[in-house]
């Protein structure tokens, strides 16, 4: 087979198969936490478990990933940490925006928002 | 880990240092595909922004969020199945996934018609994924009432995050679909057999990106 040129590659399909087969099932697990209504820790350890599989799968092997150069791999993946930052400060932000109106709208206590059971506020 | 050979029994650290310290390219791939990667990190910052400011107005919503399971339940004639849509939405767009990482990989061996019948696939996916998209927006707007200010199911904001959120995914999606097509056509009058086939690749990476992004949107969006 041709594909010689410097950066090309090539690997068996059965990769791609594999890899197709476990997210078809990896979403059947995460659609299935919400058919059968698992609440409260299991809940959202599950549905993060299940998304980062998938993610690390899509990145790793259908965007090849796993065979670029460091010098690729560390360009892409280390800059999104910076959003990691963001996530927590307005993580802390919308905790202290809930309790804020709770305080001023008078609610004595600030609700559980959550539909789905409760959430550590 | 080191894909092209020479340097291949140096470690990740020597690897690096010399990427960088030799006053040229850096990326050892067609610069095309560098610049993909640099637009869809941009793009992540982008996804990312949105989602971040979905999760602070619901958690600063002392109104009940809208319980999307419900929301997004349809019937087939007997009891509604909870977020069912959603789920054959997920499925298709893995599906055309799988097919857009084959079309790939018959593009590495030049094979011409297997390359665009799979592309060609993927797009029709694709377009398969928007039209479920349209429907669950015309559902939601005509039937159901949800306005980017106000929805009859609770905090009024769910509406402004919805729209925003699976209406730049869609974007995404059917851009993809115009990409993808065009590419295919273009493989199929062998625009890339000089070129060579690396938009095919570099098609390949926004399109998985596109399913990528949809997990984090299932994920936080559909099932938290």
């Amino acid at each position: 087979m041709s594909g010689s040129e410097s950066g090309h590659q090539e690997h068996p399909l059965s990769i791609y198969l594999w890899i197709w087969i476990l997210l078809f099932v990896l979403s059947t697990f995460s659609y299935l936490v919400d058919y059968y209504q698992l609440q409260g820790a299991l809940r959202w350890n599950l549905i993060i478990i299940f998304m980062m599989l998938k993610a690390g799968f899509i990145v790793a092997i259908f965007m090849h990933m796993t065979w670029e150069r460091i010098t690729l791999i560390s360009a892409i993946l280390v800059p999104p940490l910076a959003l990691l930052v963001l996530i927590i400060l307005m993580s802390l932000e919308g905790q202290y925006t809930h309790k804020s109106r709770a305080t001023f709208f008078g609610l004595e206590e600030a609700p559980v928002v959550e539909h789905h059971g409760e959430k550590n506020h | 880990m080191a894909s092209s050979g020479q340097i291949a029994d140096q470690g990740v650290v020597n690897d690096l240092v010399e990427d960088w310290s030799q006053d040229k390219e850096v990326f050892k791939v067609h610069w095309g595909k560098a610049m993909m990667w640099i637009f869809l990190l941009s793009d992540t910052f982008i996804f990312t922004s949105f989602l971040t400011g979905y999760m602070k107005i619901r958690a600063s919503s002392t109104i009940p969020w809208p319980n999307a399971s419900e929301i997004f339940a349809l019937s087939f004639g007997g009891d509604p199945i909870p977020l069912i849509l959603i789920a054959i939405m997920t499925f298709v767009l893995i599906t055309s996934s799988g097919t857009m990482a084959l079309a790939v990989n018959y593009g590495y061996r030049r094979d011409r018609g297997k390359t665009a019948l799979f592309l060609f696939i993927t797009a029709a996916f694709g377009l398969l994924f928007v039209g479920m998209q349209a429907f669950e927006w015309t559902k939601l707007i005509v039937d159901e009432g949800v306005r980017p200010w106000s929805n009859p199911f609770g905090a009024p904001q769910f509406g402004a995050c919805f729209f925003m959120i699976t209406g730049f995914h869609g974007g995404h999606v059917s851009g993809g679909v115009i990409y993808l097509t065009y590419v295919a056509i273009g493989v199929l009058n062998g625009r890339y057999e000089k070129k060579g086939y690396d938009i095919v690749e570099i098609a390949g990476l926004y399109w998985h990106f596109v399913d990528l992004v949809w997990v984090f949107i299932f994920a936080f969006f559909y099932l938290w």
